[in-house]
């Protein structure tokens, strides 16, 4: 089954081109660590998954590009076509001239409403081109304009318009220091939004991702391309294919249905985060080897103790005792507490991969009492190794360990709505102040649940 | 207004009818010699960097494509190679002498007749002059000329309006423009770059000219990036200095792109006016520059104006550039850049008189052009952070933006746009300067015996401008107050 990406915006469009080049350049890495069959058989899946054929034979992307002026899907086209590997359809854009103005509602209330026929007839085409339609995948960042307002408006449309089809959007949270001063009013708005019409929300933040370009690959002048290449290695360590279920060497064909299955249980909790485990420069990697115990050791303990990456971790945090309730309700400003987990997704890639060991991660002290760990936790294998890591380790989850951003950004939107700063520019294409009332209280209730956990 | 056309098709995408447009209205003597020299920074700096001599949309932003064998009006092309590039601006004047030089000059195949609107006899330095009587009688003209340039796009983004505030014209009829703009396109953002009389303006009128136009840029203008003579003049000084004093050594090139012309105007002035308005010019370029070319963020005009006016009334913004020198050495290693950050921020910079560091910052953008990345603005916003004060609402009030394409003659430049109290003492100067001038009714009955002006006119524009320092005190007085999260809503579980 196949997946259809919606790049919108500046942000959506320069990672959407990171992550099919990252998908594309790992499906045809030489070796992979397997026979030549197995590779075959993972390049296959891939393709149906993410890539149309044409007649030349150049696989060209099932992705439809969105953005509100020219500049940024130029340059994606060019340097895609320039790599002469892949390349993105010709007739597969959108695109106007005048750009959202970091404004959500020109982005949802011009914008929208104007370009939808345009944008839906092209979403359309893409999706004929499937033999099996999995589901959507967006990509877009919250603190602009037109990735955050414009693809609200896409996804509630495809939500009325393929109701069977699944849709995860790809969320970029802005620098906590500010790229763009509305980026909270914009965020709060298109997390609210997007609650009501996405099926799950994968969220990337950008301080975090810069971290690990700063700290685990050593990158002195970080620029956007090494964070976006982080993030599309991330996705791609989720999204590339594994076996169907223990035992065979199928790979499973509906990944965005599988994903929702195991890790989103009740649409009050749709926010998903991504760890993955080794990450570092190619350099290093010559140099390192690893073992899964260590591998997965490590990850288990960030999922616990909240880690964004792999250094820095704090031990100390433990699960609390077997049945016994977590010490106290969660509050927002403990600093070490325990990430309690809803769902959990790890998956495995590389050699042994059938002896790696997961059971820590079935400990029920991990979850809370809803579920049974045998349904709040699941592995995906392949012996077909990632890019140029031995093993890796991907883990997806459903936890607490956004509430604390998420929490941050409700905040700072509120001071600032308080002082009704900036409201004149929403108001002025129809976004009232009862919008973000609604929102806030939305988000406020997601914050809540997921404390209570 | 306006319109938009369904872009789908084959890439690189060059629709001809939908664009996103910039245009100039220079008003008055001041604002047609810095038209002047940002008509020729832009050209060049095209030049410089569309080597292939094809019709992009870099250029598209502020130049028409014109087959100049073409009679008529049918002769814009929208594709392909460079013709005849025209820019897109209408040039006002009152007197002829400016426009004349312009169009005997290096420029004069860049403006075609029916751009400019121009008299003979002069405002007198007289803001009623400008505004009533010559607005009045040009209204139609400038109405038509308005028309017939926006029809050769469907997708106007912004307005720059380039003036002095201090005389007649460019203060009378330049303010009278913005309300046309208003107007006839109320969708499009208006800009306007002033230029405020210094204390020693010897002019003696100014300082009416200036209140009667401020309570227009109050109403009528979207953003408004305050300039004073003074202010560049000790830049030009600064830049001499280092220049002739050898401090710099053999790295410094002489010849800065941020200085010299190519010498438009044949006259030379007494005033280095020419290095000034070249000051100025760069400012423009600059602030355009991520909405012409590519970079890793990108930030549109209308960007500027969303986060940068947090109430519509407050929107005057402080600017500084930086660098201000060419140096040689192309690949600044990063304790020269952070430098450059530093700099923009300190008042030798600023293209106004004012104190922001000492004052409120209500929200900053930082525009930085060149091979800067996104950790380089970061780290630079943090150590820049601890030594200014946001209003308690907007403590993290950066908007950044990253240009690939450096400024000709720099490996990279930043322009910083301050929305901060500190121009109220401007503001304040200003009105104390009119009411000394007032209370002795010295040279009213000139404005007076103008039809459609009357004392009102000054009550009710005195009374705007200290409705607008009323709120920049409302604002200073938060700034010692700890800053405190304000209680949430509850949610009942």
């Amino acid at each position: 089954m196949s997946i259809v990406t919606v790049q919108l915006g500046q942000c959506g469009n320069q990672i959407g081109f990171e992550v099919f080049d990252a998908l594309f350049n790992d499906s045809h890495c030489p070796g992979g660590l397997c026979s030549k069959r197995e590779n075959e058989a993972y390049q296959a899946s891939c393709k149906e998954r993410f890539f149309s054929e044409e007649e030349n034979g150049v696989p060209v992307a099932r992705a439809v590009l969105v953005d509100m002026e020219p500049k940024v899907i130029n340059q994606t086209l060019s340097k895609a076509a320039r790599s002469g590997r892949w390349k993105y359809g010709q007739h597969s854009c959108f695109c106007q001239k005048q750009g959202s103005g970091n404004n959500w509602a020109y982005g949802y209330s011009v914008h929208g409403p104007r370009h939808k026929e345009s944008i839906m007839n092209l979403i359309q085409k893409e999706v004929e081109k499937c033999d099996s339609l999995s589901g959507f995948f967006i990509i877009m960042s919250m603190a602009g304009g037109t990735g955050s307002g414009l693809g609200a408006f896409v996804t509630q449309n495809l939500q009325d318009q393929y109701s069977s089809a699944l849709k995860m959007n790809q969320i970029i949270w802005p620098y906590g220091t500010g790229e763009v001063i509305v980026q909270n009013y914009n965020s709060i708005l298109t997390l609210s939004h997007l609650y009501r019409s996405s099926d799950a929300l994968l969220v990337h933040e950008n301080d975090a991702v810069h971290k690990i370009c700063a700290r685990l690959m050593n990158i002195k002048q970080i620029s956007f391309c090494d964070i976006n290449q982080v993030l599309a290695h991330q996705l791609g360590s989720v999204f590339q294919p594994t076996y169907s279920r223990e035992g065979s060497f199928h790979y499973r064909r509906n990944p965005l249905g599988d994903l929702m299955e195991n890790l989103v249980p009740h649409p009050e909790f749709k926010m998903l985060g991504v760890r993955n485990i080794p990450q570092m420069s190619e350099n290093s990697l010559a140099y390192s080897t690893f073992t899964w115990a260590g591998l997965l050791k490590h990850l288990r303990q960030m999922l616990i103790s909240n880690a964004k990456m792999e250094e820095g971790i704090d031990w100390q945090v433990r699960p609390p005792l077997s049945g016994l309730p977590p010490l106290g309700k969660m509050s927002v400003n403990k600093e070490t507490h325990f990430n309690t987990s809803i769902a959990n997704l790890v998956i495995l890639r590389g050699k042994d991969v059938h002896s790696a060991d997961v059971g820590a991660f079935k400990d029920p002290a991990l979850y809370t009492s809803w579920l049974e760990p045998v349904h709040a936790f699941n592995v995906w294998k392949t012996q077909r190794a990632f890019r140029k890591y031995e093993k890796s380790a991907a883990l997806v989850s459903n936890s607490q360990s956004l509430v604390k951003p998420l929490d941050m950004i409700v905040g700072k939107a509120w001071n600032m709505f308080a002082s009704r700063a900036y409201l004149h520019q929403y108001t002025k294409f129809g976004i009232e102040e009862e919008e973000f009332l609604d929102s806030f209280t939305l988000l406020e209730q997601v914050i809540a649940s997921y404390c209570n956990l | 207004m306006t319109q938009s056309v369904v872009v789908q098709g084959e890439w690189p995408f060059f629709p001809p009818n939908v664009c996103s447009l910039s245009f100039l209205g220079t008003v008055g003597q001041c604002g047609n010699q810095i038209g002047c020299c940002f008509w020729d920074l832009a050209l060049r700096e095209h030049a410089a960097v569309n080597k292939k001599g094809i019709y992009d949309e870099a250029i598209s932003s502020f130049f028409r494509n014109v087959d100049t064998r073409v009679v008529g009006d049918g002769g814009s092309i929208s594709k392909g190679k460079i013709c005849s590039l025209k820019a897109r601006a209408v040039l006002i004047d009152m007197e002829e002498g400016v426009v004349n030089e312009i169009l005997q000059g290096r420029l004069r195949d860049v403006f075609d007749s029916k751009q400019l609107i121009t008299d003979i006899s002069g405002s007198g330095n007289n803001w009623a002059v400008g505004h009533k009587v010559f607005g009045s009688l040009y209204q139609e003209k400038i109405l038509e000329k308005l028309r017939k340039s926006a029809e050769h796009c469907d997708c106007l983004q912004c307005f720059f309006v380039i003036h002095s505030m201090g005389g007649g014209t460019g203060s009378g009829l330049g303010t009278f423009l913005l309300k046309v703009l208003e107007d006839e396109f109320p969708e499009v953002y208006r800009f306007v770059t002033s230029i405020y009389p210094s204390g020693e303006d010897d002019v003696i009128t100014s300082p009416y000219n200036s209140i009667l136009a401020m309570k227009e840029l109050n109403e009528h203008a979207d953003c408004v990036l305050p300039i004073d003579n003074q202010s560049l003049f000790d830049i030009i000084s600064k830049i001499d200095l280092m220049v002739n004093s050898g401090k710099l050594g053999a790295a410094i090139k002489p010849k800065s792109l941020v200085t010299s012309s190519t010498g438009v105007f044949k006259k030379r002035q007494e005033k280095p006016f020419d290095a000034m308005n070249n000051v100025v010019a760069n400012l423009l370029l600059n602030l355009t520059s991520s909405a012409r070319f590519e970079g890793s963020l990108n930030m549109d005009l209308n960007e500027i104006i969303m986060n940068l006016v947090p109430f519509p009334q407050l929107h005057y913004l402080v600017s500084s550039l930086t660098p201000l020198y060419t140096l040689a050495d192309v690949n600044i290693p990063p304790r020269r850049l952070d430098q450059m950050f530093a700099d923009a921020f300190s008042k030798d910079h600023q293209l106004i008189r004012a104190d922001p560091k000492h004052n409120l910052y209500l929200a900053c953008a930082l525009m930085v052009r060149g091979n800067v990345q996104i950790s380089d603005l970061r780290r630079n916003i943090e150590r820049l952070k601890p030594s200014l004060q946001f209003v308690s609402w907007n403590q993290e009030g950066w908007k950044t933006s990253l240009c690939s394409v450096p400024p000709v003659g720099h490996s990279h430049s930043l322009l910083a746009l301050a929305n901060n109290t500190c121009v109220k003492p401007t503001f304040i100067d200003l009105r104390e300067r009119f009411i000394r001038l007032y209370k002795k009714k010295a040279h009213l009955h000139h404005y007076l015996q103008i039809e459609g002006m009357e004392e009102s006119c000054f009550t009710e524009a005195v009374s705007s401008l200290s409705a607008l320092i009323q709120e920049y005190n409302h604002l200073d007085a938060t700034k010692s107050m700890p800053v405190e999260d304000l209680p949430r809503l509850n949610i009942a579980m």
